[in-house]
This record gives structure tokens, C-alpha cells and sequence, in this order.
């Protein structure tokens, strides 16, 4: 592929690789088989049947998070500018203790499938169902959009295959996972990913630090030495205090609007557990990235940038080249094979919740309202699956070559403003009412898409033009201020007495939990039914 | 306490979550903007080294990722022990 790089034989069909691949996907499917056969509800097809241990929530978590593109791209921009890529690994980690502080538990005890589900607790079914389930499907799509396209781009340089084969693949496993084994499969995925991962890049950074004594800052001292102090200290990343806080701000509330990873908390059986899933989900993740900082570190010192950037100039190469250099072809084929089968967990993780939104929001509550049985809501969810898993093909091919970074933004921006300021004023507002909702949502995901077409990422980068309408790259701290905003003045313009009303039942079932509802004392509100069956935990 | 009705022992329990949550939450912004602020304003302290090889961003980056962390950590042990029991009286 490539004269002047003998010492990689990235680029070139790898058999390794290839064989590892063929074991991950044949070992996944096999669980999937065997999930098929235990998915015959909705609730074990969107939640596992809430039967998931709090370890096991937390691996799961952690490999819905841990994309390729986090663990690739940061590695390379450490590899290609030092300290900057920490600024990264940090941002994308202090979402996790927001959502455990904030959301984990009261939505494990107010939702059942959907963060929808705990919006519209108290609120109109239907608009509320409606609109929340065209935010939960705009950051679907663009996170769905970035992964496809970066499967493509890494599979055709690491395996040699072609783009679009590479795309065909990673959906058409994606599909078989979701469609068959639904939640089960898909956390078992995750799981089997993560160990992966997790495994691969500490034996990946053992083998670096090996050449320094296990010492990580003579590996700092070593790139000091090489590059000059400057790689230790921040760089052009941070170019402009209001970009930083608005991109801090997108990644923190981001994390706590992500479809995919709220919907994980409806998988385990009660709001301790979920709780507790978030804390291993951070401490895996955090390691992880300090992890990966090491990785980056080590490519730099022992591969040098030159030869890093000679294979790709984004830097996304350094740690599979990384594994070549220390570890030789094999271990090179299995961080491939482990780097497709991330890509792949985290798609399937995605289609699951889109189709969560179009079968359980939208079909569900608002076409049926609430009457489907269970044959229907589960065919409408394997329907949605299959959908989306084509048009995730769709969309792969048809934005080949597309810098993705900006889909990414895109996503955590809807994620902040559409779906976070919604979810948190529900549980925690009284006066919060359908038409707030609404407003706050429709707003949210309207003003973030038109705000990132106005900025420069899009006008400059990607259009050409001289300068963008909208001075950040990233509309976090315009839209998501918003979001709340809107939320709060049109629920204070037209109240919503029932809405406030049954406020004191959220309350109780956030904190109480659905545990306590069957035999509750007779004054509590909470046994009240609702005019749509009301969002009722799995008390397993 | 057995003067309270259920509804108020309730309110005082959602108060008392929702308090530690905003403390902790809190906690977590200052940590991080205080980090990315920092970078923004301040590079030159950021990459003063404070041994070979390691700079006071490197650490102060590190300390933010297990401050997340640790933070998580208290917020759980808070729940698991405090607001678990509180809530267990009051389901009784």
C-alpha cells in the first residue's frame, strides 16, 4: 500500500485480524442465539428483562461509551500533540458522575423502556412521546452517521477491505444482534467488548511502559526529550475559553441525554443497582482513558509522529501501529479485531434505543395508544430495528468521506439541549407542564442542528465560506441555556394543574421506587392508574 | 419524626437527595472548569513540571478523571448507606 512505511502492514489484508474478527462475531452470535431464545417479551427485547447485575450494567455501560473513535482518536491527537488529547479524555469522563447524581436512579425508578417514558410520566402522552422521540432519533442518526463512516475509513485501513464492505458488515452484524437477541445480546455484546478493550489496551500499554521500567513519566520525560517541554504542556486545543466551556458543557449534559446509554439504566432490576453501575461504568472508563494517554505517549516516543502521520493524518492509526511495533502482526490483527467489534457494540447499542423510540414511543403510546399487545410491540420493535440497521448502511455510504467529528458534536449538542434539560425539569420541577415540554425539546434539537450548520465547523470546514454566522464550533452553552429557558417560561405562561398535580406521585416513585407499590400504604397516590398505562418499572 | 405525615416525611427525603446531588454535582463543575480554565487561561503554569516528565496539567488532568470518580464513590456510599435506610423507614 505504501512504499515508504515497511515497518506497518497497515492497509494490507490482515489473516490475523481477520481470524480474530471471525471469532468475536461467531462467539457474539452464539450469545445472540442463545438470547433469541430468552427474548420473547418487550420488556426482555428493550430491557433484558431488567435482570442485569449492576457489574455486569457497568461493563455494559462502559462499552456502549467507549467508541473507536475515543479510543483511536485520542490516542492519536496524544500522539500528535501531547498533553491535548488529556483535555479530551477528561471532557468526555465528567459527564458520568452528573448522570449519577442527577438521573440514574430517579429515571431506573419513574421510566420503564425510554427516557420518554419519564418525561411523559405526569404530562400529555402524546406530544410529549412525539417530540422526545424526534430528539432521541436526530442524535441516533448523526452518532450512528459517525460510527458507520468511521468503521468504514478504519476497517479499510486496518483490514484492507473495501469502504463499503466494511459498512455492509458492521450493519449487517449489527442487525442480527439487535433483531435477534435484542437487550440480552446487546448488553452481552457490550460486555464481551469492553473485557476486549479493556484487556487489549492495558497489555498495549504494559509492553510500552515495559521499556521504562513501568514508570509512566519517564515515558513523559522520553516525548519531553524528543518533542521539547512544550508536548507536556496545552497546546491549540484550547484556543478560546468560551469554545472550551461550551464543548465542556455539551460532553458533560451530552452523556445524560445519550439515548443509548439512558436506556442501559431500565436493564437492571432497581435504582441501587443502577447507581451502582454508574460508579464501575467511571472508574472503567477513567481508566481507560489514562490508559489510552499512556498509548498515545508511547506511539509517539517509540513509532515517532512522521512515520504516524505518514499512514494518517488525523493520528487514528498510532495505536494499531503501536501494537505492531511492540507486539508484531498478531497483536496488531487482534487490537483490529477488537477496534471493528467496538465499533460494532456501539451501533447495536444505538439501533436498540432508536428502535425503542419508534417502536415503544411513537407505535406503542402514540399510534396505539398503549393498546398493541405484546406480538405487536415486539414485531413493530424488530421492524424499527431492521429499518434503521439499513439506513445506517444507507447513511454510511452515502457520507463516505465525510469529516465526522462534527456528527459527533452534533449529537452530544442535541443530547444537552433536547433531551437533558427536559428529563431533569420533569423529575424535578413542579410546575413543569406538556406544552414546556414541547417547547423545550422542539427547541433543544431545532436550535443545536441550526446552530451547528451556522458555525464555523460547518460554514468554514466544511462549505469553504469565509466566516460562519455563529462564532463556536460547539452550541452547548447557547442551546442547551435555551432549552431551559423555554421550558421554564412557556410552563410559567399557561400552568397545567394535573400535570402539578400529580407531582407528589413523580415524587414518590422517583425516590420510593416501584418496589414499595404493591403493598403500599393505602395513602399514597402512587396505585392511581393512569389514562395511558402508566411507565411501571419491572420489579423483578 | 412520628408526628410526620408520610407526605412531609417524603419531601424531606427528595430534599435531602436532591441536595447532596447539587453539592456533588457542583463539585464536579468546579473540578472540571476549573481544569479547562486553567488550559485556557494559563498555559504557562499548566506545563510548569513538577518532576522529569511531569507537568502540573498532567496532574491536575489525572486528579480531575479520579475526582469524577471518587466523587461517584461518595455519592454512592452516601446512598447505599444513608438514603437506602432513610428510605427503608419509610417504607415501613
Amino acid at each position: 500500500m505504501n512504499p515508504q512505511q515497511a515497518a506497518t502492514s497497515i492497509g494490507e489484508p490482515n489473516i490475523i485480524a481477520i481470524v480474530f474478527f471471525l471469532v468475536f462475531v461467531g462467539f457474539t452470535l452464539a450469545i445472540t442465539y442463545w438470547a433469541a431464545r430468552k427474548t420473547k417479551t418487550t420488556s426482555e427485547f428493550f430491557t433484558a428483562g431488567g435482570g442485569v447485575s449492576a457489574v455486569q450494567n457497568g461493563f455494559a455501560l462502559a462499552g456502549d461509551f467507549m467508541s473507536a473513535a475515543s479510543f483511536l482518536g485520542i490516542a492519536g491527537l496524544v500522539a500528535l500533540s501531547g498533553f491535548d488529547g488529556l483535555i479530551y479524555s477528561v471532557g468526555w469522563l465528567v459527564g458520568w458522575p452528573v448522570v449519577t447524581f442527577l438521573i440514574a436512579e430517579p429515571l431506573r425508578n419513574l421510566g420503564k423502556y425510554t427516557f420518554a417514558d419519564v418525561v411523559a410520566y405526569r404530562l400529555k402522552q402524546t406530544p410529549v412521546r412525539i417530540s422526545a422521540a424526534v430528539g432521541t432519533l436526530a442524535v441516533v442518526s448523526f452518532y450512528l452517521i459517525a460510527q458507520m463512516v468511521g468503521a468504514g475509513n478504519l476497517i479499510h485501513m486496518m483490514f484492507g477491505l473495501s469502504y463499503e464492505a466494511a459498512v455492509v458488515i458492521v450493519g449487517v452484524v449489527m442487525i442480527l444482534y439487535v433483531l435477534f437477541g435484542g437487550m440480552i445480546a446487546t448488553t452481552w455484546v457490550q460486555i464481551v467488548k469492553a473485557v476486549l478493550l479493556l484487556a487489549g489496551a492495558t497489555v498495549l500499554a504494559l509492553m510500552v511502559l515495559v521499556k521504562f521500567n513501568f514508570n509512566p513519566l519517564a515515558l513523559f520525560q522520553a516525548a519531553a526529550d524528543q518533542y521539547g517541554p512544550e508536548v507536556l504542556a496545552p497546546g491549540k486545543l484550547v484556543s478560546s475559553p468560551l469554545e472550551a466551556v461550551s464543548l465542556g458543557l455539551a460532553l458533560m449534559f451530552g452523556t445524560a441525554g445519550l439515548p443509548h446509554i439512558l436506556m442501559r439504566f431500565y436493564t437492571v432490576p432497581n435504582a441501587k443497582a443502577a447507581r451502582g453501575s454508574v460508579f464501575y461504568a467511571t472508574g472503567l472508563i477513567g481508566y481507560f482513558y489514562l490508559v489510552t494517554f499512556i498509548l498515545g505517549f508511547g506511539a509517539s516516543v517509540l513509532l515517532g509522529r512522521d512515520a504516524i502521520k505518514l499512514v494518517d493524518k488525523g493520528g487514528n492509526m498510532a495505536a494499531p501501529m503501536l501494537a505492531e511495533a511492540v507486539g508484531g502482526k498478531p497483536f496488531l490483527g487482534f487490537i483490529s479485531a477488537v477496534a471493528f467489534a467496538t465499533i460494532l457494540a456501539v451501533v447495536a447499542g444505538l439501533t436498540l434505543s432508536g428502535a425503542a423510540a419508534l417502536s415503544h414511543d411513537l407505535w406503542t403510546s402514540v399510534v396505539r395508544k398503549g393498546k398493541a399487545p405484546e406480538h405487536e410491540q415486539l414485531r413493530v420493535a424488530r421492524l424499527a430495528s431492521l429499518g434503521l440497521g439499513v439506513l445506517a448502511i444507507f447513511l454510511g455510504i452515502v457520507f463516505k468521506g465525510q469529516n465526522v467529528a462534527f456528527m459527533v458534536g452534533l449529537a452530544f449538542a442535541i443530547a444537552a439541549s433536547a433531551n437533558f434539560p427536559a428529563l431533569l425539569l420533569s423529575m424535578a420541577w413542579k410546575g413543569f407542564t406538556t406544552r414546556g415540554a414541547v417547547a423545550s425539546m422542539i427547541t433543544g434539537s431545532v436550535s443545536a442542528v441550526l446552530f451547528i450548520f451556522l458555525s464555523p465547523t460547518v460554514q468554514v470546514d466544511l462549505l469553504g465560506h469565509e466566516d460562519a454566522l455563529f462564532p463556536l464550533k460547539n452550541p452547548g452553552l447557547v442551546t442547551m441555556p435555551l432549552a431551559f429557558l423555554v421550558g421554564w417560561v412557556v410552563s410559567l405562561l399557561a400552568p397545567e394543574p394535573e400535570a402539578a398535580g400529580r407531582f407528589a406521585e413523580v415524587r414518590h416513585r422517583m425516590h420510593v421506587g416501584a418496589e414499595a407499590d404493591a403493598p403500599a400504604p393505602a395513602a399514597t397516590p402512587a396505585a392511581t392508574p393512569a389514562p395511558v398505562p402508566a411507565p411501571r418499572p419491572q420489579t423483578t | 419524626m412520628s408526628q410526620k405525615t408520610k407526605a412531609e416525611e417524603l419531601e424531606t427525603l427528595a430534599a435531602a437527595r436532591w441536595r447532596v446531588a447539587a453539592v456533588l454535582t457542583a463539585g464536579t463543575l468546579v473540578s472540571y472548569f476549573g481544569f479547562i480554565l486553567l488550559v485556557a487561561f494559563d498555559k504557562p503554569l499548566m506545563g510548569k513540571l513538577l518532576a522529569p516528565g511531569l507537568s502540573l496539567g498532567i496532574l491536575l488532568g489525572a486528579l480531575v478523571i479520579a475526582a469524577a470518580w471518587v466523587l461517584t464513590g461518595i455519592y454512592v456510599m452516601w446512598a447505599n448507606n444513608k438514603y437506602d435506610k432513610a428510605l427503608h423507614q419509610f417504607r415501613r
